[in-house]
């Protein structure tokens, strides 16, 4: 895909929030980087004014609900991905939970086969733990690691696998393959009807409560069990202060693990529930203003390694309704880099160099996409980026994004930054802050 | 006064006014004929997505002796595979003209929604919702029904003041409120209410059934009848129903039998006679006879629960007059 590749020139811009440089794009790889103003615009060369902006290795998520196939009524693996490319990302795992489950080598290929079709971001089927996600039988993990998806990242997300046995030896299996499993923590028994975090808000306005305490069980345990076989764990979306602190323990202790955070459990409470709008309903749900001092300290000191959207499209039916009849989840592609910056860069807990490892480094190397992605700025590298004006300001409308659903629970709000360029292998998907078709590779989808 | 959704919205002066009105609108009750002109020509719905023939026929008492038209509109289906979307269902009575929606519902929050979609409506001029019981949320009605028996036989009698108490809070008096107050709406709405009305109020309930977060409510618990039966002398006794499907096994498991319920935190006739001379008994119905409260207690002298109903019905024409005539007070009107 290094047709119509054309070469460009990023004037002034400033990698990791460093001093302003000269980077220039050719190839598909980052050719030269020069003192500003100073590199030669030849005949045919793009010239990017990006005086003041942030260059940032291309944004990896590796937790995206794509829904195709299944449910194209709220998100397509087309949609789904350029609304990644214009939320700065240029891979995104997705996750398994799709109608017919992701869990054989045929499902996952026909996801990483829409992906290179659309041509957006790199797409990287996550493979079900277990069949259907009955989480009663493995599945072929084996044959989705090496099918054309070259699947390296395990979850039955949406579910959790709550059976210690299986969990084990689908722990100890994927080593085979150097995969991961990656957990959604929730002892389901403990949450039977939940509908919220359990805490003052609940009891009040009268919403079963989802109890912290089932997300930290689910934790521990698993923390135990890689230990003991020697296994590297995934921790998604934690969202609790306990939670926070188990990881912390374990990493103390040597235990290969790692842990991803949400941009919505990043600023978002459960105070949000008493208007009972269910755009504000997901799984794990939204925790006390304790718990988000908690993991944006974790995020910071290294404790969590990834932000991870948990993009969760849904159509309107499945949100205009009463909350306990709504679904969970909420939209997240277009949102997180602006949710991360106020959260964490403007609040000075954290660096653009930073932002630039638990967006994109970290996640492509516990995806094992690390020789194409999150790779450092430098010439030699993929071009493969993301430019960003942090000092743009936006007010987020859920009609005027990419993503086919409408349910990101920052309507209304301004956030700071935005994505104005998005680079796959030197390639642009988005310019000037609006993707840019793919050429001659999607026609009439 | 716009909607009537949670007692938590209502200040002392809204309520004080609606347990007034209500007294007037009693008072009317033992006339020969009963019937008010108040609401001629308006239209009130009753929608129960919930079954309920307690509460649905008080509402349409209430409204029909206010001369309101009444429809009853069930929408049951307690799951959620339902048939019909509570925006539908909203869209199509706002278009049928309704003045007044009263909303029972499975789910908490939905007359909230109601209330604030602008299905009903525009967010600016909506059709009145009243909420008849959501989910474990609220029951505000039933709290103002329990607050008005409590005064009428608690402040009007013994505080020399007039008849009912009119003009009157509850300053000073205790209530115990006994059961399952996890799942209980009536129990969050007589919290609110209650506090906001300058009474004191004792959650009693085995700790399984008392919310996580309860501590940030407005009184205190307690996990032993009799001590607050006892050393706290309360002036009310409120018992909750308690449903048989709480009990041992599946996902209930929150008691290890009916007998030892009714052991620790049934009202029987010992009980009973522990209390003070002067303190009510009272049940928001329907009763378990013999779980949460013994035959002895729920027929005793003591006992306003059939008073209760007959309360139901003036509180709900007050809520009914306040919210669609107009809000003003119901004082120099010909009632």
């Amino acid at each position: 895909m290094t047709d119509n590749v054309t070469t460009y020139l990023l004037r002034g811009v400033r990698p990791l929030g460093g001093d302003a440089v000269d980077v220039l794009l050719s190839d598909g790889v980052i050719a030269a980087i020069e003192a500003p103003g100073t590199a030669r615009a030849d005949g045919g060369v793009v010239v990017i004014d990006a005086t003041d902006q942030v260059l940032l290795p291309g944004l990896v998520d590796l937790h995206t609900h794509l829904r195709e196939p299944g449910r194209e009524d709220a998100e397509t693996v087309e949609s789904g991905t350029r609304a990644a490319a214009a939320g700065g990302f240029t891979a995104v795992h997705a996750m398994a939970n799709t109608t017919p489950v992701a869990d054989t080598a045929g499902v996952v290929e026909q996801v990483w086969r829409l992906g290179q079709d659309a041509g957006w971001v790199d797409v990287h089927p996550v493979g079900a733990v277990t069949v259907g996600l009955g989480g009663e039988h493995l599945a072929e993990l084996g044959a989705m690691a090496e099918s054309k998806a070259r699947v390296r990242v395990f979850s039955d997300d949406g579910k959790c696998v709550h059976d210690p046995v299986l969990m084990r030896r689908a722990l100890e299996y994927v080593k085979a393959f150097d995969g991961v499993v990656a957990q959604h923590a929730q002892e389901p028994r403990l949450t039977q009807g939940s509908q919220m975090h359990e805490g003052v808000v609940s009891a009040e306005i009268g919403l079963a409560g989802w109890p912290a305490v089932a997300e930290e069980a689910i934790i521990a345990r698993d923390v135990l069990l890689a230990e003991h076989v020697g296994s590297r764990l995934h921790v998604c979306h934690l969202s609790t202060r306990g939670s926070v602190e188990i990881v912390r323990w374990a990493k103390s202790r040597g235990i290969d693990v790692t842990a991803e955070v949400t941009p919505h459990h990043l600023a978002l409470t459960d105070e949000l529930a008493r208007g009972y709008d269910p755009t504000f309903k997901v799984n794990p749900p939204l925790r006390t203003a304790d718990d988000v001092e908690a993991v944006r300290e974790g995020l910071a000191d290294g404790t969590i390694d990834i932000v991870a959207t948990d993009h969760a499209p849904h159509p309107v039916e499945d949100k205009d309704c009463e909350w306990a009849a709504a679904a969970f989840g909420m939209t997240g592609l277009e949102t997180a880099l602006s949710v991360v910056q106020q959260a964490m860069v403007d609040t000075g807990r954290m660096t653009w160099a930073d932002v630039a490892r638990v967006l994109s480094a970290n996640p492509a190397r516990i995806g094992r996409i690390d020789a194409e992605h999150g790779r450092p700025i430098a010439v030699g590298e993929p071009a493969t980026l993301a430019l960003v004006d942090p000092a743009a300001i936006r007010v987020v409308d859920g009609g005027a994004q990419q993503t086919a659903s409408v349910n990101t629970p920052f309507r209304g709000r301004t956030l700071p930054g935005r994505v104005t360029a998005t680079f796959l292998r030197g390639r642009a998907t988005v310019l000037d802050g609006s993707p840019v078709e793919p050429a001659g590779t999607r026609g009439g989808r | 006064m716009r909607h009537l959704l949670s007692a938590a919205d209502l200040s002392r002066e809204d309520a004080i006014r609606l347990l007034d009105t209500a007294a007037q609108m009693a008072a009317t009750q033992s006339r020969e004929i009963k019937k008010l002109p108040t609401l001629r020509g308006r239209t009130v719905v009753n929608l129960f997505f919930e079954d309920s023939t307690r509460t649905r026929i008080s509402f349409e008492t209430a409204a029909k002796r206010l001369s309101a038209d009444v429809i009853n509109f069930s929408a049951k289906g307690s799951s959620v595979s339902k048939g019909e979307s509570l925006k539908d269902t909203a869209l199509t009575l706002h278009s049928m003209g309704a003045d007044a929606v009263v909303v029972r519902h499975w789910a908490s929050g939905a007359p909230y929604q109601l209330a604030h979609s602008g299905w009903l409506g525009t967010v600016d001029s909506p059709v009145a919702v009243l909420n008849a019981g959501d989910g474990t949320h609220q029951h505000p009605t039933q709290a103002l029904l329990d607050a008005f028996t409590i005064r009428r036989h608690l402040v009007g009698r013994a505080g020399g003041a007039g008849r009912d108490g009119v003009g009157k809070d509850l300053t000073g008096l205790k209530v115990a409120i006994v059961g399952d107050v996890l799942h209980s709406r009536v129990a969050r709405s007589n919290v609110n209410l209650l506090h906001t009305l300058g009474a004191e109020v004792t959650l009693v309930a085995p700790p399984t059934l008392l919310p996580v977060g309860v501590e940030s409510w407005t009184c205190a618990t307690s996990y032993d009848l009799d001590a607050t039966l006892t050393g706290w002398c309360p002036d009310a006794v409120m018992m909750l129903r308690v449903q048989r499907e709480r009990m041992s096994g599946g996902s209930g498991a929150f008691l290890p039998s009916p007998q030892e319920y009714s052991r620790r935190y049934g009202l029987d006739k010992r009980r009973l006679g522990a209390l003070p001379d002067h303190a009510i008994v009272m049940h928001p119905g329907p009763m378990n006879r013999g779980l949460e409260i013994s035959a002895q207690a729920a027929d005793s002298d003591r006992s306003v629960i059939v008073e209760q109903v007959a309360n139901g019905v003036a509180v709900r024409m007050a809520a009914l007059y306040l919210l669609l005539a107009g809000g003003s007070s119901a004082e120099g009107t010909s009632l």
